[in-house]
């Protein structure tokens, strides 16, 4: 009681806080000036997607279905046709960023690596349908992207 | 040119010249201050940032350098630029008086407090009394201001605000009481004079819990955190000035930053010696040891940064436990030290052996 009234008047717990605050006040900043300064990324960051091709061009993806079928967003939407060459190949393939919750599932589901989630994480869209991802618009990502997402899975590969 | 100013200054009367001159010094005083306030938002942004382990507004510059220092610049433009919305069913009359009348004493008190030993607008002799007089004005501003909304959470705001500076106007005033005692005088210049002698001669040191309980009033009275119960924006949205945009907005942003600069002039002046050198007596006759304005201005510093250190570090009060702070801790503390003040007084212990000096 003696003790806690001495405290009080004292104000021994404010000062207290005060210390901590002044501490942190000299000690060095967290924050990353953002444009110029950025946090290292791991080759497993999950961000835009992207379809890859094979290096003589061909589309890995044989619309196999079973991204579609794994998602838990129901976010990707696959029609299949029979390409001219008789293979089985996609007419359509549409993820919709807004239901896409960028779990990776797809990416693991894919028996063919044609499904990737890439590094970038800075896009934005202006229009609205600009958030369904078709699949020019995929593998234009993965055409223009294709050294990096080489690289990140080449990377990740032992851990898989 | 020169000439003809000259002719002009000496053809006035007495009476005109010292209108001219308070007029110009009045001017200057305001500008500092408004200037000193756009800084003050910034740094304290920074210093809050820094405790909080960021680094604060860096973005905007002036002319590409100075990272930051266009940020307040920025803030006002935007609020200039806004519309000042008036609510409905609010008192036209009184909404757009309550920011005026909130910030008027605030500039106004600046008229007695003296920045050197000659720079003061009016050495009143009682210039303690009208400073407690106008500083209790402000609250008018914040009552009407909420009172005149027509809103429920403006109207919180405004009771909360009325019984807390009620609460510590009664510490605040008897801590200065105290001051009156040790300086035997209501004039702000004598005030300061009296403290003459080194840091260990300020009034800070024998009214040491009068200290503690004027500032932590002068937070209260600025309701500035942990007392900002009449903000409270996670009760309240934002109390008082809840409907108020724009510009409105701002003069009572402008107000509140006016008053934290002003109390901490307050307690430079009551327990630090004002423009007087903390080295006095200790440095010989050295350039630190002369008083000076630029002392003045670092306690003023000091103690705003003690208002931005407070805002960063603690959690506000409960309502409850702000009134019972104020009328159950601060006011018999005060009273207590008075009493011990006035043994000591009688004796003629410490800084009252001299008192007897500045009576005759």
């Amino acid at each position: 009681m003696a003790v806690n009234l001495v405290k009080t008047l004292l104000l021994t717990e404010l000062v207290q806080g005060m210390g901590v605050t002044i501490r942190n006040f000299f000690s060095t900043k967290y924050t990353l000036n953002y444009p110029e300064e950025k946090t290292p990324q791991s080759p497993r960051f999950r961000g835009l997607h992207a379809l890859r091709r094979y290096p003589n061009g061909q589309e890995r993806c044989i619309a196999c279905k079973l991204c579609e079928a794994v998602c838990p967003a129901v976010c990707i939407t696959i029609d299949s046709e029979v390409a001219p060459d008789g293979t089985r190949r996609t007419s359509r393939y549409d993820i919709d960023l807004f239901k896409c919750i960028y779990c990776g599932f797809c990416e693991e589901a894919c028996p063919v690596d044609a499904i990737v989630l890439t590094r970038i994480h800075e896009y934005h869209m202006e229009h609205r349908g600009e958030n369904i991802m078709s699949k020019d618009k995929l593998l234009a990502v993965g055409e223009r992207y294709e050294a990096m997402i080489a690289t990140d899975k080449a990377a990740d590969a032992p851990y898989r | 040119m020169l000439q003809s100013i000259s002719d002009t200054w000496n053809s006035l009367s007495a009476y005109g010249q010292h209108t001219v001159w308070t007029t110009v010094w009045t001017l200057a005083i305001t500008v500092a201050l408004i200037l000193s306030v756009a800084l003050l938002t910034l740094w304290e942004r920074k210093v809050i940032g820094w405790m909080q382990l960021r680094r604060g507004p860096n973005r905007v510059r002036i002319l590409g350098m100075f990272p930051g220092l266009g940020q307040p610049f920025a803030d006002v433009v935007k609020l200039l630029t806004k519309e000042v919305i008036i609510p409905a069913n609010a008192n036209k009359f009184l909404f757009l008086l309550a920011p005026m009348i909130t910030l008027i004493p605030a500039f106004a008190a600046w008229a007695v407090i003296p920045l050197s030993a000659t720079v003061v607008v009016s050495k009143a002799n009682a210039g303690l009394l009208y400073l407690l007089s106008l500083t209790s004005m402000g609250v008018y501003g914040v009552i009407i201001a909420g009172w005149a909304a027509n809103s429920k959470y403006a109207f919180l705001g405004a009771m909360r605000s009325a019984a807390q500076m009620v609460a510590y106007e009664i510490a605040m005033g008897f801590a200065l009481v105290g001051v009156i005692i040790a300086s035997q005088s209501l004039n702000l210049g004598d005030i300061v004079e009296r403290q003459q002698g080194g840091f260990l001669a300020w009034n800070w040191f024998w009214l040491f819990p009068l200290l503690i309980v004027y500032f932590i009033s002068g937070v209260a009275e600025t309701n500035r955190a942990p007392f900002d119960v009449a903000e409270g924006e996670s009760e309240i949205v934002a109390g008082f000035h809840v409907e108020y945009s724009g510009i409105a907005f701002a003069l009572f942003f402008l107000a509140e930053y006016a008053n934290m600069i002003l109390i901490s002039a307050l307690t430079a002046v009551f327990f630090f010696g004002g423009w007087l050198s903390p080295f006095a007596g200790y440095l010989g006759d050295s350039a630190l040891a002369q008083p000076n304005i630029g002392w003045l201005l670092i306690k003023i510093f000091i103690a705003l940064f003690f208002f931005l250190w407070f805002r960063a570090t603690f959690p506000r009060y409960r309502y409850d436990q702000i009134m019972r702070l104020g009328w159950k801790v601060l006011i018999p503390v005060t009273i207590v030290w008075i009493g011990v003040e006035m043994v000591m007084a009688w004796y003629k212990v410490g800084p009252w052996a001299k008192v007897a000096l500045w009576a005759q």
